[in-house]
């Protein structure tokens, strides 16, 4: 058998239920990856080594019990530190939140839990998951598994970096511009983005409200399949969750994409993309073609838009959601220093010092970004206008899904980029997700799938986008992607 | 109407709460500018009628039974994170130190 550390989900699932390796063996495996591919990867902010052992030998005695919680019971998953973990540092990668242990669980992790998952650690991102590069990350620099001179892509560069590697069976991460998608393409893995309210948002530290959702970050299709199933749902601690039925992902993958009709948006083909990235999202679509597919060119005008709609909506909800760390109830605060100053603070310079000294340049962009277009004299200018155009996007994706099943674009328009090539200029860091942002002001699923290598092996992701709430479409012709490409047998880091 | 000035930016910080260095006002003006001028481009879009989204899958209103919930966070456990607590209570500067109060 190969080594236990380089199962996928599904894999490790099945030996598990047939008693063929045990929790505790498959974890202290993937600890033994972590202690050494860790150094020179940098994917995890905190390491749960410990507790993650102890829930090993829980999950085993349950085994042995024949009381398994569920499929899922046992395997190693790495959690992007934007969800709150009770008892657990939860950082955003912020030094604002340095030393914040959350005396409460997420919905998304707790229902981990509940399934039995052994949490492995938290994993590094942008600051507040702002940016696409993991650069932004007040701690470390997440490096590529496939090439440690470039970016893992961001937000969730920790999480993408941990599966490419095999430093964990699965993650999760959040998206709200493409920060699951983008990072998973860089790193060639699976990155699901689920329909918006689709997966519950209480606990993850917010960004923007409107367009953060939470998913799979997997080795394979079918582990998103499986992941997508424990995480979703509604949870009255999160209005905006959807009361729809929750499907069997997994059980209903069907393999057959005979007679779909595959859109492919021309918007999503112009300048600025690599000739390699071009290439092989072509092969894909021709590998769709070749599976009995129909292949329908479309147009969705609005689209050119999106990225300048998001970076007002964004921003605006930024702001509000950011306002909360103010030194007063949590996080990083000057009110300590109060004594050694010679002069007191007063309950405004508190805010003050404690935000300034705490929030990174990104976050300090957003920040003020959003109030600016929020501000009396410009809110009807920016921010209604931009809520204005999201309606356009999301009708004319609504309107292109009446004729097609689903469309395919790139994820990203090159394959990863080398550290401080883009960080200078934050406008062509926002430019990288171009492909990706469009999706969340729609509120549809999306999903990245490796497709190809460039002549320097670096990984390329398809983007495979369904209409709201059809993820078991979305992801049934993933998984026959997946298979005509055969990535994970064909591909893999040299680390 | 999209370049932002230094004073234009050393308002937008006094709204946000934050302090910058005069180095960081002459940054921020120059980034926070080229995203402005990005996205003006969306006056060239035709919204008249066009109603604003907010909420993208059509959610209305949606109600909770008015009810004190039983597993909110202790005192003691509000505690832990709080930089300053005594009493069951945040602690913060005072915030009218004139004599007359």
């Amino acid at each position: 058998m190969k080594e236990l550390y380089k199962l996928s989900l599904s894999e490790a699932a099945k030996e598990l239920a047939l008693g063929k390796i045990t929790s505790e063996k498959l974890t202290e495996a993937v600890f033994d990856r972590i202690h050494q591919i860790e150094p020179k990867v940098d994917a995890f902010i905190t390491l749960n080594e410990k507790a993650a052992k102890e829930q090993a030998k829980q999950s085993d005695k349950r085994r042995n019990n024949h009381q398994p919680l569920s499929a899922i019971d046992g395997i190693p998953i790495a959690v992007k530190d934007l969800f709150c973990t009770k008892g657990i540092r939860t950082t955003a990668a912020s030094k604002i939140l340095d030393d914040f242990i959350p005396e409460y669980e997420s919905t998304a992790t707790k229902k981990l839990l509940d399934a039995g998952a052994v949490i492995v650690g938290k994993t590094n991102l942008d600051q507040f998951a702002m940016g696409s590069s993991t650069e932004t990350s007040a701690f470390k620099k997440t490096k590529n598994p496939w090439d440690l001179n470039r970016v893992p892509g961001g937000s969730s560069g920790g999480s993408a970096a941990a599966v490419a590697a095999d430093m964990c069976i699965a993650a999760i991460g959040t998206d709200t511009g493409g920060s699951i998608r983008q990072p998973a393409s860089l790193c060639g893995i699976v990155g699901l983005k689920p329909t918006y309210g689709r997966v519950s948002r209480y606990g993850v530290i917010a960004m923007a409200s409107s367009l953060d959702t939470i998913g799979p970050m997997t080795k394979t299709v079918e582990d998103s399949a499986i992941l997508l199933k424990i995480l979703a749902g509604h949870d009255k601690n999160d209005s905006t969750t959807s009361e729809k039925n929750v499907p069997n992902y997994q059980k209903n993958l069907k393999k057959d994409v005979h007679n779909l009709k595959i859109g492919i948006p021309k918007e999503f083909f112009g300048e600025g993309m690599d000739p390699e990235v071009d290439k092989i999202v072509r092969a894909s679509i021709e590998k769709f073609r070749g599976l009995g597919a129909k292949i329908v060119p479309i147009s969705l005008p609005s689209i050119k838009y999106a990225l300048a709609v998001y970076y007002i909506i964004m921003p605006a909800e930024v702001t509000s959601n950011l306002a909360r760390f103010d030194g007063i109830r949590f996080g990083l605060s000057t009110i300590k220093k109060q004594e050694s100053r010679d002069k007191k603070q007063t309950l405004e310079e508190v805010y003050i010092n404690s935000r300034t000294e705490g929030f990174g340049d990104e976050a300090k962009r957003r920040i003020m970004l959003g109030n600016y277009v929020l501000s009396s004299g410009y809110y009807d200018a920016y921010y209604k206008k931009a809520m204005a155009v999201r309606t356009k996007v999301k009708e004319e994706f609504e309107k292109a899904f009446l004729s097609v099943d689903l469309m395919i674009t790139p994820v990203s328009p090159t394959a990863a980029f080398e550290f401080g090539e883009k960080s200078a200029d934050p406008l062509q860091m926002y430019l990288s997700d171009i492909h990706t942002v469009p999706i969340n002001p729609a509120g549809v699923p999306a999903i990245s799938i490796p497709a190809g290598v460039t002549k320097n092996n670096l990984p390329v992701g398809v983007q495979i986008i369904a209409p709201q709430f059809a993820e078991e479409q979305l992801l049934s012709a993933a998984v026959a992607l997946e298979k005509a490409i055969g990535f994970r047998n064909r591909y893999q880091p040299n680390l | 109407m999209a370049k932002l000035t230094k004073v234009d930016v050393e308002h937008i910080a006094k709204l946000s709460k934050l302090e910058l260095t005069e180095e960081e006002k002459s940054k921020f003006a120059g980034q926070l500018s080229n995203v402005l001028e990005y996205v003006d481009q969306l006056n060239e879009v035709d919204t008249i009628g066009v109603e604003e989204t907010s909420q993208v899958t059509g959610l209305r209103n949606v109600y909770q039974k008015d009810q004190v919930e039983e597993n909110t966070l202790t005192s003691e456990e509000l505690q832990k994170n709080a930089p300053d607590f005594r009493n069951d209570s945040f602690v913060v500067p005072a915030v009218f130190d004139d004599e007359r109060f």
